[in-house]
């Protein structure tokens, strides 16, 4: 099968609809994707037909419930690579996930002055949780500093990481694209005596995972960034590191046994999933899973390199110097998140006037604030491209940039 | 739907071009006072010097920004220059009311009277132009941070004690 694109589009309904007139050019899918008929289909199929609480009824649709919960688990669970879906923990989105690794392993196990290393192009997911930490327990913050064509300046890593317990980094950024060497990374963090973490969240959309080969300890991300719905993500982590993980939420569905002087944890991956978790959710994770395995990932990773590629040259044909890209212009180095700064024009400006072409971009700092002082700006706009964008879509990007210009010359 | 044209009027995309007013102040006798969007990056940077009648007989801005952010800031301090405080306070009120702001509507006593009330009597001219951002709620914010700025700048001014 080949990828086309054209069949890929007419999977997605939002892509038919107009504004303002306009054929509709998604190019915000660093920021969340859009649904395929199939995701919405299988979410909307478990409200009609199996919908009961999962893991705790006898009757019939309560156990249909329960198997498309932890079918779905096993779906995504494959996805990645994982050997097991009981180390698939379910979980809000990606910043939840890293969050639970903040509370959980992190309070347990780190004390005041122990080092965690993160890098300067971390989303705030990546960075917020440890600053709390750090706050409340002392634990040193060092960051890995950025090249002048935005890669990782890995040249004091060993320094970095003397000492370090934790090596958390973003396996691509959501700003400037930029892929990182998760494989290599990771066994300098192991060499150093650090666990490793890793934020995918924009890696996992995007090209083959396996976490097995990453060899990382922690591995977060989220569906809907990868066609399924909000309210849900996922974190993979070893068992026995989960294991000897304190629970995260209490509440219900995480325990085994709840008595008036305490409570024994469930099995994992339940032991971190209080409450009745986001099942319907989950389906449409799996469903969106199903979509992107019957496409293949490495096609969908050839594609979007391709059509990256194609818009950053065009991009520097039609600007040249008057545009600024934020990001590697070697698309081996880099995924389909390309931010710009046209001309001196403000991004929020440039998203303004685009909207009226119909083109949908990101303007802001991509919560990636200290980023942001890095680059010395402090906005830019961002246009994402996903399966479904296609060399039109680019194109619609440029000529709308055109007019961005015409508009705002001085 | 709302079009770029009632957003980007000519009279803005002026004020962006080519603000008015830029440029620093001695500190003091004029007070300094920052403004910032944390969601967009805006930056509003007042240099105000009320003189001992209460007029605001100098006015710099500087800063970075959006062409809305920055156009009503220039806007702002064309409006606002060499006019005595309290008739500053007014503007402020009625381009907050203009921007569909009222302060009465936060203590849940609006009852549509009061855009006219903060309206009444007050000359906004240009700064009307700017009217048309309501209809991109987005925007709104950057188009008040000079204002709130301006109404930060104008407490500090007068009460030097309680900014120190």
């Amino acid at each position: 099968m080949s990828f086309d694109v054209d069949a890929i589009k007419k999977d997605f309904p939002i892509l038919e609809r107009e504004v303002h007139g306009k054929r509709l050019v998604y190019l915000d899918s660093a920021a969340s994707s859009q649904k395929p008929e199939v995701v919405l289909d299988a979410m909307d199929r478990v409200y009609r037909d199996h919908y009961a609480n999962v893991h705790r009824g006898v009757y019939t649709i309560a156990e249909e419930a329960t198997q498309a919960y932890e079918g779905a688990r096993a779906k995504v669970a494959r996805f990645v690579g994982a050997p097991s879906s009981s180390e698939l923990v379910f979980t809000r989105n990606a910043t939840e996930s890293i969050n639970l690794v903040a509370y959980s392993w992190a309070r347990a196990n780190l004390v005041a002055g122990d080092p965690i290393v993160l890098t300067q192009l971390e989303h705030h997911a990546n960075v917020v949780p440890w600053h709390i930490l750090a706050a409340e327990r002392g634990v040193e913050l060092r960051w890995i500093p950025l090249t002048a064509d935005y890669r990782l300046d890995l040249s004091n890593l060993d320094e970095l990481l003397d000492g370090a317990k934790l090596l958390a980094f973003s396996a691509m950024s959501n700003v400037l694209g930029t892929i990182t060497d998760v494989r290599e990374l990771a066994e300098a963090g192991h060499a150093a005596g650090a666990k490793v973490l890793v934020d995918a969240c924009q890696w996992v959309p995007h090209a083959p995972t396996d976490v097995q080969e990453w060899g990382a300890d922690f591995v977060a991300f989220s569906a809907h960034k990868m066609l399924g719905p909000t309210g849900i993500g996922a974190l993979w982590a070893p068992a026995e590191l989960l294991d000897a993980m304190p629970p995260f939420l209490g509440g219900g569905d995480m325990i085994r046994d709840v008595r008036l002087d305490g409570f024994t944890p469930n099995d994992l991956p339940w032991k971190f999933e209080a409450g009745t978790p986001p099942f319907v959710e989950a389906v449409g994770f799996g469903a969106a899973v199903d979509y992107l395995e019957a496409i293949g990932m490495d096609r969908v990773r050839a594609h979007e390199r391709e059509v990256t590629a194609y818009a950053l040259d065009a991009l520097e044909r039609r600007f040249g110097d008057r545009l600024t890209i934020f990001g590697p212009t070697d698309v081996d180095l880099r995924g389909g998140a390309i931010s710009f700064a046209l001309n001196g024009i403000h991004a929020h400006d440039v998203s303004q006037v685009l909207d009226e072409d119909g083109v949908c971009v990101r303007a802001g700092h991509h919560c990636a604030k200290p980023l942001m002082r890095v680059l010395g700006v402090s906005a830019t706009s961002r246009a994402s491209f996903y399966l479904y964008n296609d060399t039109a879509d680019a194109d619609a990007l440029v000529d709308g940039l055109t007019h961005v210009e015409q508009f705002f010359a001085l | 739907m709302p079009g770029l044209e009632d957003l980007y009027r000519e009279i803005i995309l002026d004020h962006y071009r080519s603000p008015r007013n830029r440029g620093e102040l001695a500190v003091p006798p004029a007070h300094k006072v920052e403004g910032f969007n944390p969601l967009c990056g805006d930056e509003v940077v007042l240099y105000l010097d009320v003189n001992a009648d209460g007029v605001v007989e100098d006015l710099k801005i500087n800063g970075q920004g959006c062409s809305i952010s920055q156009a009503s800031t220039s806007m702002m301090s064309s409006a606002v220059k060499g006019k005595p405080v309290a008739e500053a306070r007014k503007l402020i009120r009625a381009f907050k009311a203009l921007m569909s702001i009222h302060e009465s509507k936060l203590d849940g006593e609006s009852d549509g009277s009061d855009l006219a009330a903060d309206l009444e009597g007050v000359k906004l001219g240009d700064l009307e132009a700017l009217q048309g951002v309501v209809k991109f709620p987005v925007r709104i914010k950057c188009a008040t941070l000079a204002w709130n700025t301006l109404a930060q700048g104008l407490d500090e001014s007068e009460n030097p004690a309680a900014s120190a």
